[in-house]
């Protein structure tokens, strides 16, 4: 069963072509990265699909609801975490969840809160102004909080921005439990261990979708072969390895140097011959995720730019 | 550090950029200096002229239509025709008319008999500094008028006409009767619009709008529950204004404290709807206070309460009766000093509820309730 399956989803501002053609489909249950550079409208889709924005053209369903047009009712049922921290810093951590739990016309509103408190473990600090959390235990508040009405998927753009490895790592077990609870969640991230714990993964970049599926299905479908090298005087090769015929991509790790390409063959020939030369040892990797986003990226311009 | 006329230069540079991309700030530049030379410069006329005043003639005749015309001629009265005593006084109170002159029975009579007629002149002295200057000007139209134009006078030397000067509301002419109730609006006007324009631009700018928004919360859920709070201070602030104007400065209370508090109520709301409207179209907290500000300005000067509403042209007075404020200090004059019920005040309720309804209006559309 499909919690989300939209088709086709168009949103400008102004002149400005922020998502195109875009279809999504999320089956229930299932954590799905969505991942893309800055500004390629991962937010604005989020958006989309949680009601805040219209579509100006395309059609879909989200929790069996019709994206353009109940929109009201999908907000009930959709928790939508926002990237920057969005709960009132001048109210109290239970004045917060209060009024969400009001604002949700929720029937025992008294123990719903008490509830997320207990579960937070911030039962002690609910006369707490939330300005003052620190951002771990905001992140924490603001996923409690997206929570409380019981909603049936998740939207989460970007929930561990700047939260450390420690609180990243509790969060993403937090999500898993809700996942096995039945839960779909949609989350937005940058960081490529966290694309790794979904379960499938979209890649857009610009407004488009460039790949998506299982991680593995994402690489795989790339079809790129790399090489990590190793030895003296490594990182002056970098410009001359990029010229090589078939190095698509050359990428610094550490004392190492990534060579991707699609021809693995020609990549493999050219790349014997200049670590022969150069007195440079060889050898093939997986390509990772981060190999193929990279080299997904090449295919695409920014319209900005271009 | 020396002082480096490049880096100088970088930062003038910079500012004129950013004041250019804002285009509020830059039109309060340009706006503000333009608006005041054209209010001061045209509008504003401490000694106005054209008032409005009803003839209550009981007594025709060739003098006393000479009078009338002389006073149209003096260019402070716009004689508004001869009318019945009863209609006259009704738009004395209803602020229709600045003056209601009566030419009692006999005074063509006495004119001729030599004998000094009098002329009752009653004038709305709710603004004491609009009637002065006309009220100097009648007393001495009389033996200048009789001289000039009706040489059949018989009678030498010309009889004066004794004037008979009724300043009604205010007979002592005293200015905080009319700057105290006029005061009230003012305070609410600034404080309303400011602190509600306020309201929604800081959930903006501080991310939170985008929480708000994502509950199931209906435009106008939010507009008026965020509005509600600020009814109470207002409110308040009326309370305490009007317990001022009563034990400080003694401004007299002769009618209907809860029609009062009804006239308040619908302006405290129209001001609040006003500043919910700005708060949805500003971006920032900035914008909705300089917006304020741009209200606030001809609130004060084309509203009648700085300077008489009769003095200002035309224009300015169509200008005028487009804000709240102009017809809430006819209403609360009215009520205060007048004793006016509410068959007289319809006439300046109805505007503050059309200006509500189209506030409104305008608010609910500009608000994204979507963030698009």
């Amino acid at each position: 069963m499909l919690s989300i399956d939209v088709h086709g989803l168009n949103k400008s501002f102004g002149s400005r072509q922020v998502v195109r053609h875009l279809s999504l489909e999320v089956r229930q249950g299932e954590i799905f990265g969505f991942l893309g550079p800055n500004g390629s409208g991962k937010t604005t889709c989020i958006r989309m699909l949680c009601g805040l924005l219209t579509p100006d053209s395309g059609n879909g369903i989200c929790l069996g609801l019709d994206v353009l047009r109940q929109s009201a009712e999908i907000k009930r049922q959709v928790g939508y975490m926002t990237q920057k921290f969005s709960l009132w810093d001048d109210l109290t951590i239970a004045e917060n969840l209060d009024f969400v739990a009001r604002m949700f016309g929720m029937a025992d509103r008294r123990g719903v809160v008490d509830a997320a408190l207990q579960e937070l473990g911030l039962a002690g600090r609910r006369h707490q102004l939330a300005g003052t959390l620190s951002g771990g235990w905001k992140q924490r508040l603001a996923l409690a909080s997206c929570r409380l009405h019981q909603p049936r998927l998740l939207l989460l753009d970007e929930p561990t921005a700047g939260v450390d490895p420690k609180a990243r790592r509790e969060f993403w077990e937090e999500i898993h439990r809700l996942s096995t609870a039945g839960i779909t969640v949609l989350v937005s991230t940058h960081y490529m261990d966290e694309a790794e714990r979904c379960h499938r993964l979209a890649y857009i970049a610009y407004g488009h979708l460039l790949a998506s599926g299982t991680a593995a299905e994402v690489i795989a479908g790339r079809h790129l072969s790399t090489w990590a090298l190793s030895g003296p005087d490594l990182m002056g090769a970098t410009p001359e390895l990029q010229t090589l015929p078939g190095a698509e991509q050359v990428t610094s790790f550490g004392t190492t140097l990534h060579v991707s390409g699609t021809d693995g063959p020609g990549l493999q020939a050219s790349l014997a011959a200049f670590c022969r030369a150069r007195g440079l040892s060889m050898e093939p990797r997986e390509p990772s995720l981060e190999d193929t986003f990279i080299h997904l990226m090449r295919d695409v311009t920014d319209p900005l730019q271009a | 550090m020396r002082f480096s006329l490049a880096r100088w230069r970088a930062i003038v540079i910079k500012e004129f950029i950013q004041l250019r991309r804002d285009r509020l700030t830059f039109g309060m530049i340009i706006g503000i200096p333009l608006i005041q030379l054209l209010l001061f410069g045209f509008a504003i006329n401490s000694d106005p002229r054209h008032l409005p005043t009803a003839v209550v003639m009981a007594d025709p005749g060739p003098f006393s239509r000479a009078y009338v015309a002389a006073m149209a001629n003096s260019d402070y009265f716009q004689i508004l025709g001869s009318l019945q005593e009863r209609d006259a006084h009704r738009m004395l109170d209803r602020g229709d008319v600045q003056f209601v002159v009566t030419f009692p029975l006999g005074f063509n009579r006495d004119l001729v008999r030599g004998k000094s007629p009098t002329l009752l002149v009653e004038a709305d002295a709710t603004d004491p500094m609009a009637t002065g200057g006309a009220l100097a000007v009648l007393a001495q139209l009389g033996p200048a008028v009789f001289t000039a134009d009706l040489p059949g006078l018989s009678a030498t030397p010309v009889p004066r006409v004794d004037l008979r000067l009724h300043r009604r509301y205010n007979p002592d002419g005293i200015t905080a009767y009319n700057v105290v109730p006029g005061l009230l609006g003012v305070i609410l006007t600034m404080t309303m619009v400011l602190m509600t324009s306020l309201a929604m631009t800081r959930e903006r700018e501080r991310g939170t709008f985008e929480s708000l928004m994502a509950t199931p919360a209906t435009p106008l859920e939010v507009m008026t529950g965020k509005i509600a709070p600020y009814v109470v201070i207002g409110l308040i602030q009326v309370t305490l204004v009007l317990l001022a104007a009563r034990w400080i400065f003694d401004v007299p209370m002769v009618g209907s404290l809860f029609l009062l508090y009804a006239v308040v109520l619908l302006f405290i709301c129209a001001n609040l709807t006003l500043g919910m409207t700005f708060s949805s179209i500003a971006r920032n907290q900035l914008q909705a206070m300089q917006m304020t500000f741009f209200f606030f300005l001809p609130s004060m000067l084309l509203s009648g309460f700085m300077f008489p509403f009769r003095g200002m042209p035309l224009w300015a007075q169509g200008v005028g009766n487009l804000l709240p404020l102009t017809h809430f200090l006819v209403l609360v004059r009215g009520i205060l000093l007048k004793n006016n019920g509410p068959e007289l005040l319809w006439g300046h309720i109805w505007p503050l509820m059309l200006f509500m309804a189209v506030v409104l209006g305008v608010g609910l559309w500009t608000f994204r309730s979507t963030l698009d």
